[in-house]
């Protein structure tokens, strides 16, 4: 038993090692004082120094977070809506439309809403990109939003309705405090997603938008080098803080057998 | 129908109502559109001819559909993207196993940081998980330089690792490893260590246990992870673009070629359509054996 630990221990290390040192390797360069990501050479900060002067990468930005922004906000209130409605309901069609987008390759989501807006005359750019990430996102949420709801005690809201509270009374003190924390989770995740996004913002950006996957893309596309390194070690850092804090929300998030404590 | 039911079906409404109408219009419409338009002319300047033609004539026709059919370079991509696809969730199995395994046993105090560990490299941006790859694998990095002095000293020519199938598929198995693991752990979490105890008690060696009691129980967890790892990465088309070679396009990059380059949108939308059904079938046969085999699941047989 003890030996069959062991080669565990060592194939798993092995898996974290691979998991990881690509990362690490990311994040050491974007302080390598060398052109080439190719050895270490020296300390510098200089590539984050020329991250903050690069227009175009603020710009970039700027364009992701705006939509990151609105896409989580909007996509919160309506997977909130379609979590409560799938467990809450018998609903057939909901369902299908609430996991097929996250089911499918992304580029497919892609290409028909392309077609789409083009179809509609619709001016691809930031208003574009932000509705195709609302549609994405909904799906998350209302996942996460109704593994709280699984873990909730039904007999509070059936408790609060004997006492008179309207339906609306009921989901808004009683539901909806114990189901914020899947709430909350489910917005950071949806953020996380939006400023990721590089597919389907790529095709539904249009020519003139730009937001900060699609500069790292054109960037890489030309060259490696250590500004790369310096945005994607600052992005890293950002989805890690905002994981970190909705997981920590939300434990059903990676735990499949959880009896999530009100 | 009494007030009380009347308003429970309003309510119903109010909360499905949005996220329905939105999810039809932005999911539903456009997936439609894109079955029109596979049906349509491609215009003389790229996307799409106009629907009624000079004469007043509905243009729809299946075209697209017959060259899809009759040059064979199409049904090539698709048999190579599958081949990346069947590669990729083989050796994501392979490298999950142990890491599900690793953690399943783990005291359950440290499972959920081991099983998060597994998650957060999922949740850094997908361009830099690439981006990873071209510096490890640059003609300049170690990995490289390494490589190509062992194969000299061998007296064989020089290999780039960069711009190749073989980054291509390390990049596959590095972005979709954490998709194996999850359901893989949901599963092997499950199991009664009560069935080993006994198996060991009966003689089988650990190489036994393995074969006929571990892996077939977790046969759910490992269709679960399959489907979770070739769907996706059946469409992909990033990765081949920036790592990849000039042989190693895949369907997702002949879509996008035909999308943003080549702009015919009608063949480009029956490449898609194709790429659809691919991912549902694919998706419904995963849910269903899945199904299967949880029912039949009994740990006597197994």
């Amino acid at each position: 038993m003890r030996r069959r630990r062991y080669w565990l221990w060592t194939a798993a290390l092995c898996g974290y090692a691979f998991l990881y040192v690509p990362l690490l390797i990311v994040i050491v360069y974007s302080f390598n004082d060398s052109r080439l990501n190719a050895e270490w050479v020296g300390f510098t900060l200089d590539w984050y120094r020329r991250l903050l002067a690069d227009d175009g990468m603020l710009v970039a930005a700027g364009n992701s977070l705006l939509i990151a922004l609105v896409a989580s906000a909007v996509s919160t209130v309506l997977g909130t809506m379609a979590g409560v409605a799938m467990y809450r309901y018998r609903t057939r069609l909901l369902p299908i439309l609430v996991l097929t987008p996250i089911a499918i390759p992304e580029i497919l989501m892609g290409v028909s809403l392309l077609i789409f807006f083009v179809m509609l005359n619709f001016t691809l750019g930031l208003a574009s990109v932000a509705l195709a990430h609302i549609a994405f996102c909904i799906g998350f949420v209302a996942i996460v939003v109704r593994a709280r709801l699984s873990g909730m005690d039904e007999s509070l809201v059936e408790a609060a309705r004997d006492c008179g509270a309207t339906p609306w009374q009921a989901f808004r003190h009683v539901t909806l405090p114990l189901i914020m924390p899947g709430v909350i989770a489910g917005a950071l995740m949806a953020f996380t997603l939006s400023i990721d996004d590089f597919v389907i913002t790529f095709f539904t950006a249009g020519a003139g938008t730009v937001t900060l996957p699609l500069q790292i893309y054109s960037m890489i596309k030309i060259a490696v080098t250590p500004e790369v390194n310096a945005v994607s070690a600052l992005l890293m850092l950002l989805t890690l803080l905002l994981i970190v804090i909705a997981s920590k929300l939300s434990p059903s998030l990676y735990q499949s057998d959880q009896e999530t404590p009100a | 129908m009494t007030p009380r039911e009347r308003a429970a079906r309003a309510g119903r409404w109010l909360v499905s109502g949005p996220p329905l109408v939105y999810l039809v219009l932005f999911f539903a419409v456009p997936a439609l559109i894109m079955v029109l338009a596979s049906f349509r002319t491609p215009g003389e300047f790229g996307g799409l001819a106009p629907l009624v033609d000079e004469s007043g004539r509905l243009d729809l026709n299946i075209e697209s559909y017959v060259r899809l059919i009759t040059e064979p370079v199409y049904a090539q991509v698709f048999v190579k993207s599958v081949g990346y696809a069947a590669s990729t969730t083989l050796i994501c199995l392979a490298l999950a196993y142990p890491l599900a395994a690793l953690v399943a046993q783990s005291p359950k105090r440290h499972r959920n940081l081991l099983l998060l560990l597994v998650i957060l490299p999922f949740w850094s941006n997908f361009l830099i998980r690439i981006y990873a790859w071209m510096i490890i694998l640059g003609p300049q990095a170690a990995l490289a330089r390494t490589v190509n002095a062992v194969l000299a000293w061998f007296g064989a020519d020089p290999v780039a690792l960069l711009f190749s199938s073989f980054a291509v598929l390390v990049c596959l198995v590095y972005v979709h490893l954490p998709f194996m693991v999850l359901p893989l752990y949901a599963n092997l979490e499950k199991h009664d260590p009560a069935l080993l105890d006994a198996a060991r008690d009966l003689g089988a060696n650990a190489w036994q246990r393995f074969w006929r009691i571990t892996f077939p129980l977790s046969l759910p967890g490992v269709y679960a992870g399959a489907a979770l790892v070739f769907i996706p990465a059946l469409g992909i088309f990033a990765i081949p673009d920036i790592l990849g070679g000039p042989d190693d396009s895949l369907i997702g990059n002949v879509i996008k070629q035909q999308f943003l380059e080549t702009r015919d949108w009608p063949f480009g939308s029956v490449l898609s359509i194709m790429l659809t059904i691919a991912a549902l079938v694919l998706a419904g046969l995963a849910a269903w054996v899945g199904r299967a085999g949880i029912s039949g699941q009994r740990p006597g047989r197994a």
